[in-house]
């Protein structure tokens, strides 16, 4: 054996090195591996990766400014947007020869919409001087005079640089709008007060949906508890207890709860019966934040029970007996005995009820009111009601870079291998 | 054998032919009671008519400009008829998403040969936009909750002493920008002049601001109703012809407050790049559905006006509840004593920008 090491490498019985033929064989597993998974990886890059990717993309492009308005982009290139004064006469024609253009294409609509979003007010503007310089401004007249006849905005300089601002390819500005800051010329700054609305958002969805987790983990740990300590015939009574609700449409759960909590709802009519409540000081159960958590603590409370249950169901019991028959009180044969054989199913209750709650939006928005809304709920309003896909593809990128922070986090202090499923 | 495959061919032929004469003609509009009403006049009509044309229905009016934009941009149009505010046909005859129409050539005339232009008059506010009916955004209130002195001004919405109770608002800035202004001491007539600028969309933000927590903010239609019929709301905004089921249909204990009543337009566009098939076929069937029998036709199962002039006399009685439709009208000379003057274009052009202001006001 030794000698056959000095002498060279070792050969499998064909000759080749061995080292080599293993790395083929192996070589030829993962490919037969990755053939077999191929169809599966298809599917999630065509129909999950490719449409996220896209929409994410979304939140940097900006292709509308400079398509629309090339003569503007270049004309403004020179001017000094920190100056506070007005560009020059060229830019004013530049401007006025694009919006014509953009006007017979109707493409200026667009484009208006695409500056109303970094400030209101931009959309009555260009459609109003579309309108005008279709019918072609006077070219023997300076256009800079004829712009501010026609709207007194086109002599304030913010306007020039917003689009100065606004005139390259691709852009931060969603991200920024998104952190509820704005782009001037002197760099970033805060947004006005009443503004400021997605970061508040983003915090309340984080606080709501840590106490959601926390109340299902407080109400599901003892319901798991029973149902893997229970006789047979009791604890399978108690299982469709728990997967009832879960079987029944979000839907009709929601607007379940939504006839429980209202005012006039029965909640509220038996603490009145009871004597509890007076008549006219009924609670508040609903359109609030105690609403969302009420309901969606409901709506999750399955997600919690159930990993929690098919780990205790796998804790021996023999050695809480151990613990109690070597003199450990009923307290601390739970506590230091139990519990952390628990842990795991803690952990991947807790990080499914989260990331299922962060990302909710259809029962805040129904049982939410004002101040239970969710950031979903704001990225659903601006993919569907007030288009602005840009803003909503920033607000979406931003959430999922937070939950993937907090899943480090919680890989750095729990440690994701600490998680099971069963 | 030979006649097995002779069986089998020509039902393989009749399927093509069948799939070919089928058309799917995809109509998007609000539901509830009012697509309803629209299925009775407009829909099974014409497939009766049309035995070749399977008409298939759409809820989604509310998200119209952002599914139009968004099917635009991909470049597969799926609707081919869509029902949306004047408003909203506007933005969308601006952003070039909806066909212009020439009312004279592609929409019937009247009974008497008056062309349609003059029998739509001034509803056709827009190119593109093919009016059916005029409905009101107003308030209805329960009875049994104002004591013995009902309320009688939409200001009455901003007053939480006299009227103690959550109040349902939409949630969007249409509508109660202007009735906030109102009831701030803004003339009728000045309203879209002071909403314009920056000073008095905070005047109308801060007046709103004094009932905020007192209100319920709704984005169906039939939020309110619903609200209103639970006790859960003392008042509360919606559109006619909701409030109208609410009370004849369903008996219950609710009122109409007429006042201020915002008239709005209602109609029907065709998205801009259909094939000219299917062009064909929409203009077909929007031609059918707002010839002057057919919107009377559509009165007898809601309260909204229809949009002809030549309509209005045909205007009878509920099909099923057999009352007079006339009095439940928004435009009856007794529910529009004062009514308040919608300004489609003022919105078309400052919608965009109060939307944003709005949720974030919302959001505070």
């Amino acid at each position: 054996m030794s000698d056959a090491t000095a002498n060279g490498p070792v050969l499998a019985a064909d000759g080749t090195p061995l080292k080599k033929s293993l790395q083929r064989s192996l070589r030829h597993k993962k490919f037969r591996a990755l053939m077999l998974i191929a169809p599966l990886l298809a599917f999630v890059l065509v129909t999950f990766v490719a449409p996220i990717g896209a929409m994410l993309l979304r939140s940097v492009e900006n292709q509308i400014v400079p398509d629309t308005l090339p003569r503007t982009v270049v004309a403004l290139a020179d001017w000094d947007a920190t100056s506070g004064e007005l560009p020059d006469e060229a830019a004013f024609a530049a401007l006025a020869a694009d919006l014509a253009e953009a006007f017979d294409n109707k493409t200026h609509v667009k484009l208006a919409i695409r500056l109303n979003y970094e400030s209101p007010g931009m959309t009555s503007l260009f459609k109003k001087t579309g309108k005008a310089a279709a019918r072609r401004f006077d070219p023997d007249q300076p256009y800079r005079q004829q712009f501010i006849d026609l709207r007194p905005e086109w002599g304030e300089v913010e306007i020039w640089q917003l689009l100065k601002t606004y005139s390259s390819r691709y852009t931060n500005g969603y991200f920024v709008n998104a952190i509820d800051m704005q782009k001037t010329p002197d760099g970033l700054v805060m947004k006005p007060d009443g503004q400021r609305v997605y970061m508040a958002s983003m915090l309340r969805t984080l606080g709501l949906t840590l106490v959601i987790t926390l109340l299902c983990l407080t109400i599901g740990y003892p319901i798991a508890f029973l149902l893997a300590n229970l006789p047979m015939s009791k604890a399978n009574l108690l299982m469709i207890l728990v997967l009832l609700p879960f079987w029944t449409s979000l839907l009709v759960r929601t607007s379940a709860w939504k006839v429980l909590l209202q005012q006039q709802g029965v909640v509220n009519d038996v603490l009145v019966w009871l004597g509890v409540l007076a008549d006219d000081s009924r609670l508040e159960l609903i359109n609030n934040q105690t609403g969302t958590i009420i309901t969606m603590t409901h709506i999750l409370l399955p997600f919690m029970i159930l990993p929690l249950y098919s780990v205790m169901k796998g804790i021996p019991p023999y050695y809480v007996r151990a613990a109690k028959s070597l003199g450990a009180t009923n307290w601390t044969a739970f506590w230091r005995v139990y519990f952390p054989q628990s842990i795991p199913g803690i952990g991947a209750g807790a990080i499914l009820v989260f990331i299922l709650s962060v990302g909710y939006y259809i029962t805040p928005e129904l049982v939410g009111g004002r101040s239970g809304k969710f950031i979903s709920n704001w990225i659903a309003d601006f993919v569907l009601k007030s288009p602005n896909w840009g803003l909503a593809a920033a607000l979406g990128a931003i959430l999922l870079a937070l939950v993937m922070v907090l899943y480090v986090l919680y890989d750095k202090i729990v440690g994701i291998d600490n998680v099971k499923l069963g | 054998m030979k006649l097995n495959k002779l069986i089998i061919g020509a039902s393989a032929l009749a399927m093509i032919a069948g799939a070919a004469s089928a058309e799917d003609m995809t109509i998007v509009s609000w539901g509830g009671a009012y697509q309803a009403s629209q299925q009775n006049a407009y829909f099974d009509p014409y497939m009766a008519m049309h035995p070749d044309v399977n008409i298939i229905t759409d809820e989604s009016s509310g998200e119209a400009v952002a599914k139009l934009r968004a099917m635009a941009e991909a470049g597969n149009i799926s609707w081919d008829v869509v029902d949306v505010v004047a408003a909203d046909a506007m933005r969308l005859c601006d952003e070039g998403l909806a066909m212009e129409i020439d009312p004279d050539t592609q929409l019937a005339p009247a009974p008497d040969g008056t062309p349609a232009s003059e029998d739509f008059g001034d509803l056709l506010v827009s190119e593109c936009f093919i009016p059916q009916i005029v409905y009101s955004t107003t308030f209805g209130y329960r009875t049994d909750m104002v004591g013995d002195t009902p309320p009688s001004s939409v200001c009455d919405v901003f007053d939480t002493e006299t009227y103690p109770g959550k109040r349902s608002l939409e949630k969007r800035p249409i509508g109660n920008m202007e009735w906030a202004l109102i009831c701030d001491g803004v003339a009728d007539a000045d309203v879209y002049d002071v909403l314009a600028t920056p000073e008095g969309q905070a005047q109308a933000f801060a007046k709103l601001d004094t009932i905020k927590d007192d209100v319920i903010w709704w984005s169906a239609g039939a939020d309110t109703p619903q609200l209103l019929a639970d006790g859960e709301v003392v008042m509360g905004s919606t559109y006619n012809g909701r409030l109208f089921a609410l009370i004849e249909e369903q008996h219950q204990p609710v009122a109409m407050l007429w006042d201020a009543q915002v008239y709005d337009l209602d109609g029907w566009i065709i998205p801009a790049g259909l094939s000219a098939e299917r062009q064909q076929a929409a203009l077909d069937f929007v031609y059918f559905a707002t010839d002057t029998q057919r919107l009377a036709d559509q009165a007898k199962y809601i309260s909204y006006g229809p949009a002809r002039a030549s309509s209005a006399p045909l205007v009878g009685k509920h099909e099923s509840l057999g009352i007079d439709m006339a009095p439940h009208m928004p435009t009856d000379p007794a529910n529009a004593q004062h009514t308040f003057l919608f300004n489609y274009n003022w919105w078309a052009d400052y919608r965009d920008d109060l939307d944003a202001k709005f949720q974030a006001w919302l959001a505070q």
